[in-house]
């Protein structure tokens, strides 16, 4: 077990945002947070992380408290991709070095550079060393994004709406490649998502969402048309293609 | 993870190795640049002599007090005022995300301006007279440098205290920065509308930023202040790039957000305003420094905090030599040149466009 979340609650402003959340990931398994806007899903990512705190609950990382971590430890053993990244003037390479700075004492080490350069490589950056990140494309940055998160040396992954920004191409892309990445490394992630099909498709687990709780928590491949109907308010129907799930309005009926 | 099997690029040591070039030489120019601005003046030292006399080496009585008593420590207090206020900029638009970041966007020298003011009326007043440092003294310098520091520290302290109230975000930090900016410089109207000739005079007077007022105590001072300073910001160096990256991200990577911007902040303005507390208020050069060096050697921290520093003293030090040579035997504040020479060049930034 990387992750286990025991009865989480979060309230802001006087407001429950989430209530008795309770979950665990496994090493190798891709957690998909899916829910309507406003439902406390990036809340959820940001509490894991201890970016927000939550009222009550545990967060056990590998059995210890998040809670009870210093934030420099906290990001030795979680990486978080936020939704959105500045794009600060920094080379490629610096832009992922900068992920080995939870364990950059003074200065960086060989160690740390070494790692960066197999980090990109592993997620086909090598080409962009000196490559300035404002002159990346949406899928390029999200890579470095991810190898940045990667070079923290993580047991545990966090990343709020990955594909949200991409196109088709690399939104597949940048699906495949953390399905790999949680799969060759052992590692566990958690992510929030819109896209319903790509969640059912590359997702181990869909953890569905609803007012703050958890409506659904199933393996992937036993999300039904109800349960998404309930959670989002829409009629839909769940269509196989080749073997993978297809989630699709159902038509109404014409007048 | 399994990232063990890297090597490290070969174009990334030798751009690592081009930006250390580049300290070298700035480090090179501003050695260069003492020398020269030591040996030029009213009464003309040669290099060799200067060279000679920095070096503990035998000289003549005269170029010994020459160097020694007066244009070493004006020099040396040009170039710490220089990199201590570059470095303090560069920190605070990074710290603010704002290009516009700096101490002065964020009132501190209006602040000290206000000190200043407020002790030429209530605690001391200036006197008429002629010397080497001007024709208007304050009569009591260190009671009005105590004042304009302590009402520079209530400023940064005021940005803290609503900092810690809404939130230290960039806009909160900024826009109390502004409001405490306008209202100092109320205060300093109001006191120069009471104030008699003389007064007035003096707290005028105390404004314009002039190296010249330096001893070689208040150089101690400053390059304690600055020294300091730079070094804890250097070791910032990759919370800044994170936090340019994004607060979320920073956050992510184990940052304490609001504690690096909060103490940031406040060390940015204890370093101007001890500066400018003993040199009077020197405009522009933690705004423009930064601008120029980040566009020859990149928005790295790692590099530009310290390109910061050594650009910042070279600027500061060859516009004090032009200063006093200009119009010599007139010798100008260096505010003035700062100023001058610093805003063509920053609306030439602007109109170059790109990133800054």
């Amino acid at each position: 077990m990387i992750l286990d979340a025991q009865q989480l609650h979060f309230a802001y402003n006087g407001v429950d945002v989430l209530k008795k959340i309770d979950f665990r990931v496994s090493p190798g398994e891709l957690l998909a947070i899916l829910g309507p806007n406003g439902v406390g899903k990036t809340t959820l990512l940001k509490c894991i992380n201890t970016i927000h705190r939550p009222r009550a609950g545990a967060i056990l990382v590998e059995g210890t408290d998040v809670l009870r971590m210093r934030p420099n430890d906290i990001a030795t053993r979680v990486g978080y991709v936020a939704q959105r990244s500045e794009t600060a003037r920094l080379t490629v390479f610096d832009a992922v070095l900068m992920g080995r700075k939870p364990h950059i004492r003074w200065r960086t080490a060989p160690r740390d550079l070494q790692i960066v350069e197999a980090a990109m490589r592993h997620l086909h950056l090598e080409g962009k060393t000196l490559r300035h990140i404002d002159q990346l494309s949406g899928g390029e940055l999200q890579k470095v994004c991810i190898a940045r998160a990667l070079v923290q040396e993580p047991r545990l992954l966090l990343l709020d709406e990955p594909t949200s920004a991409l196109d088709l191409k690399n939104q597949i892309e940048i699906m495949r490649l953390l399905r790999h990445v949680v799969s060759d490394h052992g590692i566990a992630a958690v992510m929030t998502m819109h896209d319903l099909n790509k969640a059912l498709r590359y997702a181990d687990t869909i953890l569905l969402l609803k007012d703050g709780e958890i409506h659904s928590y199933v393996p992937a491949s036993q999300v039904t048309a109800a349960m998404i109907e309930a959670v989002y308010g829409l009629a839909v129907e769940i269509h196989r293609i080749n073997g993978y799930p297809l989630v699709a309005p159902r038509e109404e009926p014409s007048h | 993870m399994h990232f063990h099997n890297g090597r490290i690029p070969e174009e990334y040591r030798r751009y690592v190795g081009r930006k250390v070039a580049f300290l070298i030489v700035l480090t090179i120019l501003l050695a260069a640049a003492l020398v020269v601005a030591v040996s030029l003046g009213a009464a003309n030292v040669p290099v060799p002599a200067v060279i000679k006399s920095l070096l503990g080496m035998e000289t003549t009585r005269q170029t010994e007090i020459i160097v020694w008593n007066i244009r070493l420590p004006q020099a040396l207090a040009s170039m710490v005022a220089g990199a201590g206020l570059a470095v303090a900029g560069a920190a605070m638009q990074s710290i603010l995300r704002n290009p516009l970041g700096s101490p002065f966007t964020l009132g501190i020298s209006h602040a000290a301006a206000f000190g200043a003011a407020l002790s030429v009326m209530l605690l001391g007043g200036g006197i008429m007279g002629s010397n080497a440092v001007g024709a208007i003294q304050v009569t009591n310098p260190w009671l009005t440098t105590f004042s304009a520091f302590v009402f520079s520290i209530g400023a940064a302290a005021a940005i803290v205290g609503v900092a810690r109230l809404r939130g230290a975000t960039p806009e909160v930090m900024v826009l109390t920065g502004v409001a405490l900016g306008a209202f100092f410089t109320a205060g300093t109207m109001l006191l120069q509308f009471f104030a008699d000739d003389v007064q007035l005079a003096a707290m005028v007077f105390w404004t314009f930023g002039d190296a010249a007022r330096a001893s070689w105590r208040e150089v101690g001072y400053m390059t304690a202040a600055t020294f300091a300073v730079a070094i804890i910001f250097f070791a910032n160096s990759w919370n800044y790039n994170a936090i340019d990256a994004g607060d979320e991200t920073a956050r992510g990577l184990g940052i304490r957000v609001e504690w690096v911007r909060t103490s940031g902040m406040l060390l940015a303005s204890v370093l101007t305003a001890v500066i400018i507390s003993f040199l009077g208020i020197i405009g522009f050069v933690g705004l423009v420094v930064p601008h120029m060096v980040r566009r020859l050697i990149g928005a790295d921290h790692r590099f530009l905090l310290p390109a910061s520093c050594l650009g910042g003293a070279l600027l500061l030090l060859v516009a004090d030599t032009g200063a006093r040579l200009l119009l010599a035997p007139h010798v100008l504040p260096v505010s003035i040149l700062t100023a001058f020479v610093g805003a063509p060049v920053f609306l030439w930034l602007i109109i170059r466009g790109g990133r800054t």
